[in-house]
């Protein structure tokens, strides 16, 4: 009983994690993407890394935190540029080619020893080196505070301040993704994403659309970098392509095209991760064949067979229309 | 014009007299009542108009070694209806998409309303006032049918994306846009479907969509393909009402079709296309007799209905055949 309180306990701090917040960012960014322009951005976790880098080597450097902020998503929107310019004219397939390929060559570039100066190489940077700026804006005395069965430090890495950050970001990018969405221009960016063609053929820039929620997705997704790197490091092969597919995981978890969805998505997403993790490790479920070294493997194998679930029973997620997606034939 | 509305009422029996019979007028009854009278235009291949909307010049499109698409010199009258009609494989879909902006010339140039449109984007051609609508229509399944008319008015501060973030700024427009979106609606008996996802109409309905969309954005040309492709007899007549509605608010339409009686009882001049090339301009009346016509596009048996039961007997399929084996 005490043990499943533990994991209770452990699950229920995933709800409000760091880590959470960031994923639910990012998949608010590709939810852009493809819930409602029908981009299929196959490397978010290349806009998170490149965010992160932007964040920590400008804060390194001496940029204070909000420029180095705002570098971050320069970043993001440079990225955006780079790809959506040649592919944008192409179909799909091409920008989820290119998105997959692209966020690999940031991860490599990272950890190669070409740029060990700025980004330590495979090593990655030490949390220590840019975390000063973001601590020192905390308004929060020291101490520890406990709310509820959650108990962290106020100020720090792994602390209330963090969680304060992390999901107001999440709240703006809502304020900003709602008003957006619920615009004239969200409505052509639905209309790209159902049939592109019609929409040029009233007269609609479509390639500028597409750019412009490329973007607005890509500093979503750079702006997740740093809120996931702000609790820890900045470890280049901690966000590669497995990074990628659970934000996708969040995203249709939660149901793409919905506001909500993301955030939803990533904090069940993380609870149950965390409750089948720690779960397996407790002595109730000692009969399971499973030694506690491939607890993670199994778990990781878990997640990959609940996106096939989603996508083969309930692929609206858990907050979308099923009406809605009765109509798609394609 | 008294004359005008009396004419008007009397369409519908006379389009359903002209159906049976194959002899039409020379000029369509269409024609006089728009007072777009195109009688006294000589029925030839790239022929000078009164007013034209689109003048196309020397317009190439090659596929490879094939040539898809050569026509040497086409005129587009103001304010009628024009049919682009061929046999499969002529060449008119290619054509179409090159003038709306959805496939390049191979070379060739050409202006509507005086400004050259050749070599520019689809967007860029329907915002010069030239919309069209595809032959697979093209509804925005998971948006509703309000949302599909609205999506196509123009000039919405609304559609810029630091604007959107700011209702005030695009409420006005936006309210004024659903006014006349709703108008629309009503014409084409759509309204009572406006907050369903235009994924739910059917394809006949989806096709008033279309129009409606076409025609939310004020244009001065609507181009229509195969309109009445996939669409039961009953509402291609009352397409054709709405075509003709177009025409009489002063609107040009060129439309590709492949049904022959809607291209002769509703359409002001008619162009037929074979093998990329323009054959034949005229009247409907007349360049369906066109003996080039005829071979080209209609077969020698033209005037055979094809759901007549007598093709079901083999004698006069043999005699078919026989008369074609001659040829």
């Amino acid at each position: 009983m005490e043990e499943l309180l533990r994991v209770l306990t452990l699950a229920l701090g995933e709800l409000l994690a760091p880590a959470t917040a960031a994923y639910a960012l990012a998949a608010i960014g590709l939810n852009v993407h493809f819930g409602y322009t029908g981009l299929l951005n196959v490397g978010q976790a290349g806009f998170m890394l490149l965010g992160a880098y932007g964040f920590g080597i400008a804060t390194i450097s001496g940029a204070p935190f909000w420029v180095a902020l705002l570098i971050a998503m320069a970043a993001g929107t440079l990225f955006a540029v780079i790809l959506g310019l040649p592919t944008l004219k192409l179909r799909g397939d091409y920008l989820a080619i290119v998105t997959i390929s692209a966020a690999e060559i940031i991860r490599m570039l990272g950890r190669s020893t070409l740029f060990d100066d700025y980004t330590g190489g495979s090593a990655g940077i030490r949390g220590g080196d840019y975390k000063g700026s973001f601590q020192e804006l905390s308004f929060l005395p020291d101490g520890r505070t406990m709310i509820g069965p959650l108990e962290y430090l106020n100020n720090g890495s792994d602390s209330w301040w963090t969680r304060i950050f992390a999901w107001t970001l999440v709240i703006l990018a809502l304020i900003v993704v709602w008003l957006l969405t619920r615009s004239p221009w969200g409505r052509v960016l639905k209309g790209v994403r159902e049939d592109e063609d019609a929409v040029r053929a009233l007269g609609k820039n479509v390639y500028s659309y597409k750019m412009q929620a490329l973007i607005l997705g890509g500093v979503l997704g750079a702006l997740a970098g740093i809120v996931y790197v702000l609790p820890g490091a900045i470890a280049p092969d901690s966000m590669g392509r497995t990074m990628t597919f659970w934000v996708w995981t969040v995203m249709l978890l939660g149901g793409a095209a919905t506001l909500f969805g993301p955030v939803l998505g990533s904090m069940l997403f993380f609870f149950v991760y965390m409750v089948v993790r720690t779960g397996m490790r407790t002595d109730l479920m000692e009969f399971l064949p499973i030694p506690t070294q491939n607890v993670d493997h199994v778990a990781g194998v878990l997640v990959g067979v609940t996106l096939m679930l989603i996508v083969i029973f309930r692929p609206q997620g858990i907050l979308g229309n099923k009406k809605e997606l009765a109509l798609d034939a394609r | 014009m008294p004359d005008e509305k009396t004419v008007n009422e009397n369409d519908a029996g006379a389009a359903a007299q002209g159906a049976t019979d194959q002899d039409a007028p020379a000029v369509s009854e269409t024609a006089k009542r728009a007072g777009r009278d195109l009688s006294h235009v000589a029925p030839e291949v790239g022929v000078a108009k009164p007013d034209a909307i689109l003048t196309a010049r020397g317009v190439q499109r090659r596929f490879g070694g094939m040539t898809a698409v050569d026509v040497d010199y086409l005129e587009v009258e103001r304010g009628a209806i024009t049919a682009l009609i061929g046999p499969n494989g002529a060449g008119k879909t290619t054509f179409f998409n090159l003038l709306t902006g959805f496939d390049k010339p191979n070379q060739g140039m050409w202006t509507f309303q005086g400004e050259p449109i050749a070599h520019k984007s689809a967007a860029r051609v329907a915002r010069a006032g030239m919309v069209r609508t595809f032959q697979l229509t093209k509804a925005l399944s998971r948006l509703t049918v309000l949302e599909n008319v609205l999506l196509a008015a123009t000039r919405n501060p609304g559609e810029r994306m630091f604007a959107s973030m700011f209702q005030p700024l695009w409420a006005g427009t936006e309210a004024r846009n659903k006014e006349k979106a709703l108008e629309i609606l009503e014409r084409f008996k759509l309204d009572k479907m406006r907050d369903e996802y235009a994924g739910s109409l059917s394809g006949g309905q989806r096709k008033l969509l279309e129009m409606a969309r076409a025609l939310m954005t004020d244009p001065a040309m609507i181009m229509l393909d195969e309109p009445m492709a996939g669409v039961n007899p009953a509402l291609v007549q009352s397409l054709l009402g709405h075509i003709q509605d177009l025409r009489d608010e002063g609107m040009s339409v060129l439309f590709v079709e492949h049904d022959m009686h809607a291209v002769r009882h509703i359409s002001d001049w008619v162009v037929v296309m074979a093998e990329g090339r323009i054959v034949a301009e005229g009247p409907p009346g007349s360049v369906m007799q066109n003996q080039a016509v005829v071979d080209a596009y209609l077969g020698a048996h033209h005037d055979t209905d094809l759901g007549d039961d007598a093709l079901l007997d083999p004698e006069v399929l043999a005699r078919l055949e026989a008369e074609e084996e001659k040829r």
